[in-house]
């Protein structure tokens, strides 16, 4: 049995403790906005939060996630209206949508570190979340603008 | 399965009620708001924006197009499959212009497979192409009915009343759609010929074609998690499975399975063998386990001792030597263009210039690893998957169950990443199969990552040989273009082939782009089918399919003549755009012919200040343009490439791509401009980031370990202008990928003065270039 909270909801799963995160959330709980795409933690489109952090859920075994607290694209917002997914629509970044949780839930812990990220940050940190459809230029062009919504917002708060 | 009873809510203690159904239990636990991937009842189809209902009833279908509901909901039906291209939108908008509808209650919906539909294809970047006169015309259509019966409900006269925004007006009184199907009775239904006879609207008056304000009506679903691709599908009690992928694609055979390890993997249920009719699956074991990562790991448990087919020590190089082999053999093959006097003008030439380009193989890599649900449910087999070409699969799947096709339907999710890989739809086959066995029992087989790329139907490595012959005054007077490659028409869909000038079925998905449209005096284009290639993979169509490497040798190969003759590679390429002879163009399709080609690169040339710019060291730009996909829907295109090239380790970096585009109306312009910075990053990512090479009889790459496409970091600076048309919409899938490749080339050359042959550029390539320069 491994407890967590998920989306601010308890849950408790009895799995063995080395399946991945991914497919306890996927399957076991039936969220499937996270995606599965390459299994060995390097395409990023089962990108989830856990204690905040961006991290890869495909590689995460469910035994680490006891007492965790993990957020997943379902539970960013309740109306699905963060900041960087309004922006995201604003810009119209996603193409087939697949690597696109994984790219807004890293974006996400992206800005909470760099609030008013370079070219270089963004580069850096999205460079383990690969888009197959290559919206990269509006990737980049989505993270800087919500960036400067967040300043707008702290300024005029 | 029992799986219920490991839920546990852990909210206020209360253990959770195991009657309660899987879904009922996860509503309460996490809230609303959630959606769930279930699979959808047979009635249902994927609608956008989500938050619609589905049509009620007394909705009025003036063709099988679309519908008008009572409150004025517009639904638009949608046979293609939408991968990234939001091809529902762009679709809708054309009826919905048309039509003269609120845009506002306008939805989209992807249907299931039906006869009534037609062809069912995504690929080719035909869609917008294929559907621009029959969405017009379905939308004057509407108009008319609606005008028909709102006039009625008015007491007037149709040509007393306009029409716009979804409702119709006449003498100061209105009526919306909505209510003229409420309250009338619009009963005119038209057939395809009173359709093509209507009135359409002139450019100047559409409002939605065109129209840059508009949003993608499947995007929102793509940012929340709710959007429902293949791979989301469930149906109660369904179990999951995975391939254990023999050690060569054909003819490998079973010699014993052993599953002493896979039984000890918790979840595992059995294995399956899959003996398929089609013969288009051979060799496949499959395991069942209750959950996908059980799968996952009893698959890895399971020992299959096989016997391999022929190609087990098959390489790469081996293919490409029998393409060579091909080529230089004067019989066989296809002619796709052979003009008399090639021959002579060889022979008679003042200098005969001849250089060979290769191209590596190159994987899919669509991000959403292939998989498909299967079951059967009252004599039918249900497959939900997400797939290209519905209507190629479907008679083999029907073949492969053994049961007419009336007794197969597919039903349509949105793809995660198409790019060709999912025309091919073999990955349903086993799914199908293993429900057969299991009495129709849902199956949800999912191909791992490795499982994938092993498999995948990817792009055949080429080899092309191209020759020119000039006269003692250096004035070309024949080129002779051949290419030889694994044709993917000719394995999968044989009687989709085109037909050469020699009466011969070629694949024009393996040559097309070699037949250019330059005026380069008497021309031969032979086409050539590696069966080496065929033997040892299944060749795929990959985005942009065969002018994603003839343009590689077409457009290396005019710089390199450019530059021997001292001339400037752009210029030069205007004196050979003189739309003569079969390059004029003709109407519909190519109005204009190849001045639009000599437009675009001349548009291109003033927007980098071509030949007037001075660059840092080891740095410049390249050209390269051509006519897109295929001759008869061309997209004219040109790329400027500017490029960087480290002398010490050979790296090449691309600084910026500049690409002018005459697509003919552009009928959703973020979308077409989202749809060309993708291809051209695709193109990019193929000239100098990923391939794949064939080791033993399989493509050697099997994970992002090794297998490398472009990443964000290498993603340059871009700059895409299309050009103002009003002339029929061609495509915007593809032609993005086909000009970046040799323009990257072409800027190698100009930065350090290497010419580069083989696409990939490898930085061990440039070095061994700078070294013997």
């Amino acid at each position: 049995m491994t407890t967590f909270r998920l989306n601010g909801r308890e849950v408790t799963v009895d799995v063995p403790g080395d399946t991945p995160l991914l497919w306890v959330i996927r399957d076991e709980v039936g969220l499937t906005g996270t995606k599965f795409g390459c299994g060995i933690g390097m395409c990023g489109a089962c990108t989830i939060h856990i204690g905040g952090r961006a991290t890869r859920s495909c590689v995460t075994p469910i035994s680490a996630a006891e007492g965790a607290d993990i957020t997943t694209i379902e539970g960013i917002d309740p109306e699905g209206n963060h900041p960087v997914q309004q922006v995201w629509r604003e810009i119209q970044v996603p193409q087939c949508g697949y690597c696109q949780s994984g790219q807004i839930m890293q974006a996400i812990s992206l800005l909470k570190d760099y609030p008013s990220p370079t070219d270089e940050e963004i580069d850096a940190v999205m460079a383990g979340s690969l888009c197959r459809c290559m919206t990269y230029i509006r990737i980049r062009e989505a993270i800087k603008k919500a960036a400067a919504t967040a300043r707008g917002d702290a300024s005029n708060g | 399965m029992g799986r219920l009873n490991r839920f546990r809510l852990g909210k206020d203690g209360r253990r959770e009620q195991a009657s309660l159904s899987r879904r009922g239990f996860l509503v309460t636990s996490l809230g609303a708001g959630v959606m769930f991937g279930f699979a959808r009842p047979s009635s249902a189809n994927q609608i956008f924006p989500l938050d619609r209902s589905l049509p009620g009833d007394g909705a009025f279908e003036p063709t099988i197009w679309c519908s008008i509901a009572p409150d004025g909901e517009i639904t638009v039906n949608i046979i293609r499959a939408e991968m990234g291209q939001h091809i529902g939108t762009a679709l809708a908008r054309i009826i919905a212009d048309e039509m003269e509808a609120d845009w506002s209650k306008v939805r989209i919906n992807y249907v299931d497979t039906d006869p009534k539909w037609g062809l069912m294809v995504t690929g080719g970047s035909w869609s917008v192409w294929m559907t621009w006169d029959v969405f017009r015309q379905a939308g004057a259509a509407t108009r008319t009915a609606m005008v028909e019966e709102g006039a009625r409900l008015l007491g007037t006269t149709p040509d007393k009343c306009t029409v716009a925004n979804s409702i119709v007006s006449a003498g100061g009184k209105q009526i919306s759609f909505g209510d003229i199907v409420a309250k009338g009775h619009p009963s005119h239904s038209f057939t395809p010929e009173e359709m093509a006879k209507l009135p359409l609207k002139p450019a100047s008056e559409r409002r939605l074609i065109g129209n840059a304000e508009l949003k993608a009506l499947d995007i929102p679903a793509k940012t929340n998690g709710t959007a429902i691709y293949g791979i989301d599908a469930k149906v109660e009690g369904m179990l999951y499975a995975r391939p254990k992928m023999p050690p060569t694609r054909y003819g490998s055979k079973v010699r014993s399975v052993d599953d002493t390890d896979a039984k000890k993997i918790k979840g595992y249920v059995r294995y399956l063998l899959i003996e398929d009719p089609s013969e288009v699956v051979q060799g496949w074991v499959v395991v069942l386990a209750e959950s996908y990562s059980a799968a996952i790991r009893a698959t890895d448990a399971l020992k299959v001792d096989w016997t391999p087919g022929e190609t087990i020590h098959t390489s790469e190089r081996d293919i490409q030597d029998r393409g060579r082999e091909l080529i230089s053999n004067k019989e066989g093959g296809v002619y796709i263009f052979n003009d008399d006097g090639v021959d002579q003008a060889f022979s008679s030439a003042h200098t005969v210039m001849e250089q060979e380009y290769t191209c590596a193989s190159v994987l899919h890599y669509q991000l959403e690893p292939t998989n498909a649900l299967a079951f059967e449910k009252d004599g039918v087999y249900e497959i939900h998957a997400g797939n290209q070409w519905q209507s190629l699969i479907l008679p083999t799947l029907a073949k492969s169950l053994q049961v007419p096709e009336s007794k197969v339907i597919l039903r349509s999710y949105l793809l995660g990443g198409g790019f060709g890989r999912r025309l091919n739809g073999d990955y349903m086959i086993p799914a199908a199969l293993a429900s057969k066995a299991l009495g129709g029992k849902p199956v949800k087989l999912i191909l791992t990552r490795s499982d994938d790329m092993q498999f995948d139907s990817f792009r055949s490595p080429s080899v092309q040989r191209v020759r020119m012959a000039f006269d003692s005054s250096d004035k070309i007077t024949s080129m002779d273009y051949q290419a030889a490659a694994g044709w993917p028409t000719g394995v999968m869909a044989e009687a989709f082939m085109e037909k050469g000038v020699d009466g011969k079925p070629y694949d024009q998905f393996a040559i097309a782009g070699g037949d250019h449209w330059y005026e380069v005096g008497a021309f031969r284009v032979r086409a050539l089918r590696n069966d080496l290639a065929e033997k040892t993979f299944r060749p795929g169509w990959l985005r942009s399919v065969s002018p994603g490497w003839t343009s590689w040798g077409v457009e290396c190969f005019l710089d390199e003549v450019a530059h021997r003759q001292k001339k400037d590679p752009a210029q030069f390429r205007l004196e050979l755009l003189t739309a003569q002879g079969r390059n004029k163009g003709q109407a519909p399709d190519s109005v204009g012919g190849a001045l639009r080609q000599a437009a675009v690169v001349r548009r291109l040339m003033e927007k980098v200040n071509w030949g007037k710019t001075t660059l840092p060291k080891d740095t410049a730009m390249g050209l390269a343009t051509t006519a897109g996909q295929e001759r008869g829907m061309p997209t004219w295109i040109g790329c400027v490439a500017q490029v960087h090239v480290d002398r010490s380790t050979g790296v090449v970096t691309c600084q910026k791509l500049t690409i002018v585009v005459d697509a003919g109306t552009v009928v959703d312009p973020d979308g077409a401009k989202a749809q060309t910075e993708g291809a051209a990053l695709w193109g990019l990512s193929m000239a100098l980031f990923e391939n794949t090479e064939i080791v033993n009889g399989m493509p050697v790459d099997r994970n992002l370990n090794t297998y490398t496409p472009l990443r964000i970091a290498d993603t340059p600076e871009m700059d895409i202008e299309f050009l103002p048309s009003t002339e029929k919409p061609m495509g915007l899938g593809e032609p993005g990928t086909t000009v970046v490749g040799p323009a990257i080339g072409n800027a190698i050359f100009n930065a350090v003065g290497v010419r580069l042959r083989h696409m990939p550029v490898r930085p061990a390539d440039v070095l061994r270039g700078l070294q013997n320069s």
